[in-house]
């Protein structure tokens, strides 16, 4: 559990750093709290040849409030989001409060932002609520800035639509979503989720007017479920029975994989169970 | 609890002392084998097999001895080693023994086998030589299963174990037993399956072996439970005398059993270490400690019991098969899991009649080793489920039907020839009740109950064999065989004592609780004792830390030692005080006249004579204060015993298990330390909800191990271990020492059947059990039948 040789260059700044991984070719990757890429490394499951560490890009480590938006820089760790203070994270407490459900502390105060959407794990809480929230993920490359819709990020199996010299500099959360909740199963606190499962609610007078749901665990990306978030768009009463309803459509809805571990119908229970949860506790908040 | 300190009658048995290691292990002054470095030192891994059965074809190592940094790879051809070979005395129709090479030589058993091994100057170096081995295989097909195991015209994993049967016995059969069931008015069934587990020290395995040139002695600093036995195989594999190897073990992260056997890396380190002439470090990486140690607990129970109308067992008929992986461990062999469950299944109950067989089978999976509890968290949970099922078809309460069995009245000889010394089996099962009852768990239960939720309230008795003598061991018929334990006591000139013992602590405190022992025999402040273990050259031979055995046995032989030294004392006193032996006593760190206690003297006056002015002495009286004790193991051993008490919840979406309570009252005798008896108590109940609930090692069809991680293998963590109220009564052993019994295993021999029988109690409105662990969410789920389905 000790990773091949590999040449280590730290970055002084984004430019710098997308060039050098640029200029380094495929074989380099960008190394940011190492949660995900170092255990891969020990296990000789990845082999990069050169790792660029952006640790030090002090300017990637906020987490900013510009009227309804909120923006996270790449290089801000989960645990900075999870004590982040009531005022800065208003509206989207979502985000916040989803923090918690990232393996554990010591993980929380290294893995970033950035490099948990850069690794693409379908059932990351970060990627969840990217799409969840209809998040825009701000890059940098040698070839300039992009803005990827976070919907549209998420190719397939640990595979994201950032090339390998794209740098994620920030993610920005568009509106507030006052009913927003993600929750979880795992058979231990801090695992990967068997499914996760992210909902944000339209509520007016006590009806849902709108909502969109997002599973995590049920395919190779994070899953937007239209059957489900149908039922959230009729003006229903919020209440149990509705929430119920939308676990049913959204079990209904997907085709998850069948072990190993967990097998298909275990994973649908639990889409079924944990909707109607994300659904009471988003309306709850 | 009690306090700290002295205990009401000034004794330092009994109270709550702080741990004499922790100050150390707590400010990293602690030494682990991984602490050590040596000058010139290599680091080694293995190439390990990457098939599980098959024939190696050739073992090419030419390109790893390129790789920059690395200094040496061996296979076994080149450092021609003795096998390490298990051995009962019994026939070959009951147990086929066979070898386990240091390194495999023409033949791989399991994923993960140890082919060759590779020096490197680093630990990366190393890694990257393992990827430069090129090793092929003819590969076979590998017999994962009992299924596969026994079918007929199977693959043999070992040529001379036809049917791939290692140990087969048959045992008690009680004339007229088919009679009994088959007139019995209630007969109960149970088939039950646990999962192969990982006893998983947070310590890996790990070694340091060098030459030290001075003493002409291999010198290997090793985290094992059994120093010596370490010893004696190092020395026969080597062809060497065994003295020169000198085992020493520093501190210790845990063991739990699988440091109770001879690794096949230990050797194979010390034997490359003489061959480079460098010292050579091997520290278990935690994949390797997953996938290719010694693992546990993979049984398959088909038992059957006889009851008649008031509940009362009249006869039990037992089936079991365990399968021990790929080789026999040493010394305890492929037999110990099934000997272990044949001969005591029986446990806390009144069984008249009893049938058992026995059986281990070899498979291409990893070697097991005994693991804390051998054999009995797995039998009394199947003892367990079959009182709780004839309790159902009965209509009585599952805590009536165990009273109505328990075994009250002592000594008791069992149907399996054991006898058991007094417990405290009713007592601890009626505490356990009454602590869930007045806490309001039965009402909860009811009231949830209205609402569609799932509580379950679940209990288990049993006992723990302790204090294993020669006399018990030699009846499992090993070619060696463990029971005694030697201490040599030394007080020097300043008045302190350092006692040696054989048994070796892997985080069980033995340095405070042996300690505590000489204190009140000496009458010395606990600061004043010392205790030497885990050094061959320092210790007499031992056996080491396992089955329990420690403060009954090594406790008991330190007691002794003190005391003889104790007699000396006072012999030495009373003539220095020109009194008579008879009118002396040790206290306070002074040796005092009975009848005029402003007359005494210090241990350093006496010392002061003893050795530096022995023409003082007695003319009677050897210079020197020291003095040695042996201790065996009496009888059958002294049982220890508890009842476990555990609430759960089980959540309808999830399946989640919750454990809501779990109180523990254990009786094991006189306590010498009760905080370190609660600590072993929480610490072997958090393994069996492991057990229970979590954790399980599977293999795929080509018998790769599935869990090379945490990720995959399921140890739960402080989040998902309840807290643990412990409880304590007192049935003071009349075979040991200090009236102690042993507590290393109890709690992880309660908790699966007190935690299965709480799900299925909390799953009795579905008229679904479950009788196999670990049980998952996922399991819990399909039995409270929400399961989603399509159709």
């Amino acid at each position: 559990m000790k990773p091949p040789p590999f040449g280590y260059h730290r970055a002084r700044d984004v430019a710098g750093a997308t060039a050098l991984v640029a200029e380094l070719g495929e074989d380099a990757k960008f190394l940011a709290g190492g949660q995900s890429l170092i255990p891969m490394m020990n296990f000789r499951l990845a082999r990069p040849a050169h790792l660029v560490d952006i640790a030090r890009l002090g300017e990637l480590s906020f987490l900013r409030r510009d009227d309804d938006r909120l923006h996270v820089g790449a290089l801000t760790t989960h645990h900075e989001v999870e004590s982040a203070p009531d005022r800065s994270v208003r509206g989207f407490e979502v985000v916040r409060e989803a923090m918690r459900w990232i393996g554990h502390l010591p993980i929380r105060t290294r893995g970033t932002a950035g490099g948990s959407l850069a690794h693409g794990d379908a059932t990351a809480e970060w990627c969840l609520l990217a799409v969840l929230l209809d998040a825009e993920i701000v890059t940098a490359s040698p070839r300039g800035s992009r803005v990827i819709p976070a919907g549209e990020a998420f190719l397939g199996f640990f595979t994201t639509l950032l090339e390998p010299d794209e740098l994620i500099v920030e993610v920005v959360f568009p509106k507030p979503a006052p009913h927003a909740a993600l929750t979880e199963f795992a058979e231990r606190r801090g695992d990967f989720a068997i499914v996760a499962a992210a909902v944000d609610l339209d509520v007016a007078g006590g009806r849902v007017t709108g909502g969109r749901v997002v599973l995590g665990g049920v395919a190779p990306v994070p899953l937007r479920v239209p059957a489900a978030e149908a039922l959230l768009g009729a003006g229903e009463r919020a209440d149990a029975e509705l929430f119920a309803a939308c676990g049913r459509a959204a079990a209904e809805a997907v085709d998850p994989p069948d072990g190993p571990g967990p097998g298909a119908d275990y994973r649908r229970s639990l889409v079924r169970a944990l909707v109607a949860r994300a659904c009471e506790e988003a309306l709850a908040r | 609890m009690r306090e700290p300190g002295f205990t009401a009658d000034g004794t330092w048995v009994g109270a709550s002392v702080k741990r004499k290691e922790d100050p150390r292990l707590l400010t990293g002054r602690a030494r682990f084998v991984d602490d050590i470095h040596l000058p010139r030192m290599l680091h080694a891994q293995f190439v390990r097999s990457s098939v599980a059965a098959g024939e190696i074809t050739s073992v090419d190592l030419s390109r790893v001895r390129d790789v920059p940094g690395v200094v040496a790879a061996f296979t076994a051809a080149d450092l021609d080693l003795g096998d390490i070979t298990a051995v009962l005395d019994r026939p070959r129709s009951e147990f086929v023994p066979t070898a386990m090479p240091v390194l495999a030589r023409d033949r791989v058993r399991f994923v993960g086998e140890p082919i060759a091994i590779v020096l490197a100057e680093d630990a990366y170096a190393v890694e990257d030589g393992l990827e430069a081995a090129e090793v092929t295989y003819r590969a076979g097909t590998p017999v994962l299963s009992e299924e596969q195991a026994l079918a007929p015209g199977a693959p043999l994993v070992h040529d001379e174990a036809a049917d791939n049967v290692l140990l087969d016995v048959s045992m008690f059969a009680t004339e007229g037993i088919d009679d009994i069931f088959a007139d019995a008015p209630c007969v109960v069934s149970v088939r039950a399956t646990t999962g192969r587990q990982n006893a998983l020290p947070l310590e890996t395995r790990g070694v340091v072996a060098s030459w030290d040139a001075r003493a002409g002695q291999l010198l290997v600093q090793t985290c094992t439970q059994v120093p010596h036995v370490v010893r004696t195989v190092l020395a026969g594999c080597l062809g060497r005398p065994e003295n020169t190897v000198r085992v020493v073990v520093p501190d210790m992260g845990g063991g739990f059993g699988i440091k109770c056997v001879v690794g096949r890396e230990e050797i194979a380190v010390a034997a490359a270490s003489l061959r480079v002439g460098r010292p050579v470090k091997w520290i278990e990486d935690r994949k390797d400690a997953l996938t290719a140690s010694f693992l546990a607990r993979e049984q398959r129970y088909q038992a059957r019991a006889a009851f008649d109308e008031a509940g009362r067992i009249l006869a039990l008929d037992a089936d079991v098969l365990c399968d021990m992986g790929a080789y026999s461990c040493y010394p305890f062999s492929a037999g110990i899991e099934p000997l272990m469950a044949s001969a005591e299944m029986p446990g806390v109950y009144r069984v008249p009649a009893y049938r058992v067989r026995g059986r281990a089978i070899t498979t291409n999976k990893a070697p097991t080793a005994p693991y804390r509890g051998v054999s009995r968290p797995q039998y009394v949970m199947v003892m367990e489920r079959l009182f709780e099922r004839a309790a159902r078809e009965l209509g009585l309460g599952p805590v009536e039907i165990r009273r109505r069995n328990l075994i009250t009245t002592f000594p008791y000889t069992g149907v399996n020839g054991i006898t058991y010394d007094p417990g405290s089996y009713l007592e601890s099962l009626n505490l356990a009740e009454r602590v869930l009852t007045e806490e309001g768990w039965y009402e909860r239960q009811r009231e949830l109950a209205g609402q569609g939720r799932f509580l379950g309230i679940g209990y288990s008795c049993f006992n723990e064999r302790t204090g294993y003598g020669s006399d018990a061991f030699a009846k499992r018929r090993m070619a060696v065989v463990p029971g005694f334990d030697i201490s040599e006591i030394r007080m020097d000139t300043s008045g302190t004592v350092v006692a040696t013992t054989g048994t070796m602590s892997h985080g069980q405190s033995h340095e405070t609780t042996m300690a505590q022992i000489v204190a009140d025999r000496l009458g010395l402040d606990l600061d004043h004792v010392f205790i030497q273990q885990g050094d061959t050259d320092r210790v007499a031979y031992g056996w080491g830390t396992f089955a329990s055995r420690s403060i009954t046995i090594g406790g008991s032989a330190v007691g002794l030692a003190a005391g003889r030294l104790g007699d000396k004392l006072l012999h030495i006193g009373a003539h220095l005080l020109r009194t008579r032996p008879d009118n002396v006593e040790l206290s306070g760190g002074r040796v005092r006249k009975c009848d005029d206690h402003t007359r005494s003297l210090s241990y350093v006056d006496i010392a002061e004579v003893a050795y530096l002015k022995a023409h003082l002495l007695p003319k009677d009286v050897d210079p020197g204060l020291t003095a040695t004790a042996s201790f065996d193991g009496i009888g059958d051993g002294t049982f220890s015993n508890a009842s476990h008490g555990v609430v759960v919840e089980l959540h309808a979406g999830t399946g989640q298990v919750e454990i809501l309570r779990y109180a523990c009252v254990e009786d094991c005798g006189v306590a010498i330390n009760p905080q370190v008896v609660e600590g072993q108590a929480r610490g072997g109940i958090a393994q069996g909800i492991a057990g229970a609930l979590f954790e399980q090692v599977t293999y795929d069809e080509q018998g790769e191990p599935s869990a090379a991680s945490f990720i995959d293998y399921k140890v739960p963590t402080a989040c998902e271990i309840p807290d643990i109220s412990i409880h304590h009564l007192e049935t003071p052993s009349a075979f040991t020492g200090n009236g102690a019994k042993g507590v290393g295993e109890g709690g992880t021999i309660g908790a699966p059947a007190a935690v299965l029988n709480a799900v299925n109690d909390a799953l009795r409105p579905t008229g679904v059990e479950l009788d196999d662990t670990p049980i998952t969410p996922e399991r819990v789920l399909g039995a409270l039948e929400v399961r989603w389905t399509t159709r």
